[in-house]
């Protein structure tokens, strides 16, 4: 009789604990990245694809992104405006705001929105597809789902966050600007003429060359997620969160490396 | 002519979670096989292994000579092409409608040109009663629809092997019935290998050649269909006739005890035949009713006639009752054969036996000790 038999039951932690989970979980992580790479230069291209995502990603991030800068430029005004005028250096508030505003606010209001708003919304789509067994089916038709899905996203929040880097950077400024101005009664010639007394133009580079690297790791992060969620609706719901927070984590890591980098490569104005 | 896939010793665990062990069996070539079994199984892992998205850790699938467990990436891909696969739920794209779903695999693998493409899809369209719905989106129609706008895109490529995983799923009982002719039509329109996996009892008894029941991480039995429906094995019982009684429980094992306390009572209320019809087609006794015959018009199936000597070859290997049903199936001259002692047993690929051989039986598995050609080859 079949039910005197004691197969091995599920355990309930099975293996989820293990120390070794986190090193497989990244190697994993990392494998991928370097498929989605290797699968970069594939023909045919999908550019209709690329277009599609573009716009997707672009049209659930700009307003967002928008409105997010307007009060971080301002943030950033507001503090400078008053820590200038305890040090009696009113003529660099304008210098400072931009140079704070180009080289650490933009890229993390881009990394914050295109991880949350751009990656969540990939993750989602993808995961969706594949608990409907899209995904699968695409590979049982023998198309790589990497060159197919992945890389168009992955290179349109590329795009995206270089994109929306350049918009938090001039939303960023104009915002400090109409704060420091109207209503902190700064000088508006002041202001102005301070403009590139501190930055220069590697600081604007740099700041989209960080954007880019972003978009990089959000896209590949939220393809990854997305394409090995599982255990129904609920398993997507995870992914999206996990994309997300694991995302937050990288960018802001990148983004110290990369700081330090810059730092290093790129010497200060004036010196 | 359809392929035949041999699968032996085949185990799939997810980290610690096993999920089946050692499962062998074959599927004979353009013959439909439907493989059982309760919910959460494994069923649908087990598709995912024979075309390769899964990879389980043990064992061999044989294709055209090629073990798909072990091959690379390039030769996966080639076999590949010889399989259709209707997921759950048809898996369709959403973002193209019905036509473009459908014509996807044709644009994607050959060079042909919209018009040859158009033709092909809709040829298959009309296959599978699609006419007119081209271009719809698959969440706009119904879920009888979907699977069968997902068994189209299947069809496109003119596969070897077709799997099904639960096409009678979330279907009503007309539709089921409805979709399961289809499914015989087409393999006689095709004759290639099918493999359908449900837990639909009607869809079991009537529609395949071959029956397998997958419980408990094992493989329970896999034979001709008179071996599953006149079987006395409790489990196969159990779950032919849809009842509570048997070692199936809800969600966990039920101890022996209880088991054999819940057949004395049903016995004592008169057996499976009191139950009457349950549900899901699920019919009392033993019964083996006719199989499902191709439309009139449609040429006849090929692989049933291949399947009648392939049973013939074996026949005095299984017990009375069986071979009395097998017996009704089988037209006069096979059976003098049979009768005669005229068959060897044959070992060649294409009649290849779907059990394996007695030496390579682990010792306890409960998935071979109920199969009866066990004393009968050596
Ligand atoms: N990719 C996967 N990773 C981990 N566990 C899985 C995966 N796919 C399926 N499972 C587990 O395998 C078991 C069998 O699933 P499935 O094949 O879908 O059952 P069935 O189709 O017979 O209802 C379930 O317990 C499920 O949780
Ligand atoms: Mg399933």
């Amino acid at each position: 009789m079949t039910a005197t038999d004691k197969p091995k039951a599920p355990g309930l932690l099975d293996g989820k604990f293990s120390p070794t989970r986190p090193l497989a979980v990244s190697g994993n992580l990392f494998a991928f990245a370097l498929d989605v790479i290797r699968a970069l230069p594939k023909r045919p291209f999908q550019i209709r694809e690329f277009i599609q995502q573009t716009w997707f990603v672009a049209s659930v991030t700009i307003l967002p992104t928008a409105l997010v800068a307007i009060p971080f430029g301002a943030i950033i005004a507001l503090q400078l405006g008053s820590l200038t005028r305890q040090l009696g250096a009113q003529s660099f508030t304008g210098a400072a705001s931009v140079l704070a505003v180009l080289r650490e606010a933009s890229p993390i209001v881009t990394a914050l929105l295109i991880a949350g708003a751009g990656g969540s919304a990939i993750c989602a789509d993808l995961g969706a597809r594949k608990i409907r067994d899209e995904i699968d089916a695409m590979e049982v038709l023998g198309i790589s789902p990497i060159q197919r899905l992945v890389v168009p996203r992955v290179l349109a929040a590329m795009l995206v966050a270089v994109l929306l880097n350049g918009l938090v950077s001039v939303v960023g400024t104009a915002g400090g600007y109409f704060f420091n101005v109207v209503l902190q009664g700064g000088t508006p010639g002041a202001y102005l003429a301070s403009f590139s007394a501190l930055a220069q133009i590697e600081d604007f580079w740099a700041s989209e060359t960080k954007a880019l690297i972003f978009g990089l790791i959000a896209g590949i992060v939220a393809s990854y997620k997305g394409l090995n969620a599982g255990g129904g609706p609920k398993g997507v719901g995870d992914a999206v969160n996990q994309s997300v927070v694991i995302t937050f984590i990288l960018l802001f890591a990148v983004n110290l490396v990369l700081t330090a980098i810059y730092f290093q490569l790129v010497p200060p104005k004036g010196q | 002519m359809g392929v035949a896939v041999e699968v032996s010793g085949l185990t799939k665990s997810f980290g610690s979670q096993n999920i089946w062990s050692d499962v062998t069996l074959t599927l004979p070539p353009g013959e439909i096989s439907v493989l059982l079994g309760p919910s959460g199984t494994g069923k649908s892992v087990f598709l995912k292994s024979l075309v390769g998205l899964l990879k389980p850790e043990k064992g061999s699938i044989v294709i055209s000579d090629t073990d798909i467990v072990t091959c690379g990436e390039h030769k996966l891909y080639e076999i590949r092409k010889l399989f259709g696969v209707l997921f759950q739920d048809g898996a369709l794209f959403g973002s193209m409608n019905l036509f473009d779903n459908i014509a996807f695999p044709l644009r994607e693998h050959t060079t042909k040109s919209e018009s040859e493409v158009k033709s092909i899809v809709l040829e298959k369209m009309d296959m599978v009663g699609l006419q007119g719905a081209e271009g719809k989106l698959p969440g706009e129609i119904s879920g009888g629809m979907r699977k069968r706008a997902g068994l189209a895109r299947a069809l496109v490529l003119d596969p070897e092997i077709i799997l099904f995983d639960e096409p009678d799923s979330g279907l009503d009982p007309v539709r089921v019935a409805y979709l399961n002719q289809l499914i015989v039509d087409l393999n006689a329109q095709i004759d290639a290998t099918f493999l359908i996996v449900t837990h639909d009892i009607g869809t079991a008894r009537t529609v395949p050649d071959n029956l397998g029941l997958l419980f408990r991480r094992n493989l329970v039995m896999f034979g001709p269909r008179e071996q599953l429906l006149t079987s006395q094995e409790p489990v196969v019982r159990q779950f032919l006739n849809g009842r509570r009684e048997g070692p199936i429980g809800m969600s966990e094992e039920k101890d022996v005890a209880q088991v054999e306390a819940e057949i004395a009572a049903l016995e004592a209320r008169g057996g499976d035949s009191h139950n009457g019809v349950g549900p899901k087609g699920a019919s009392g006794g033993e019964a083996v009713p006719p199989q499902l015959t191709p439309t009139e018009g449609l040429p006849e199936r090929r692989g049933e006639r291949r399947r009648q000597e392939r049973v013939a070859r074996m026949l005095h290997e299984f017990d009375e009752t069986t071979q009395a049903a097998i017996r009704k199936s089988l037209p006069e001259h096979l059976l003098a054969q049979s009768d005669a002692g005229a068959f060897q047993p044959t070992r060649g690929a294409g009649g290849r036996h779907w059990a394996p051989e007695p030496d390579a039986t682990p010792m306890g598995s409960t998935a071979t000790a109920v199969l009866p050609r066990q004393d009968g080859e050596g």
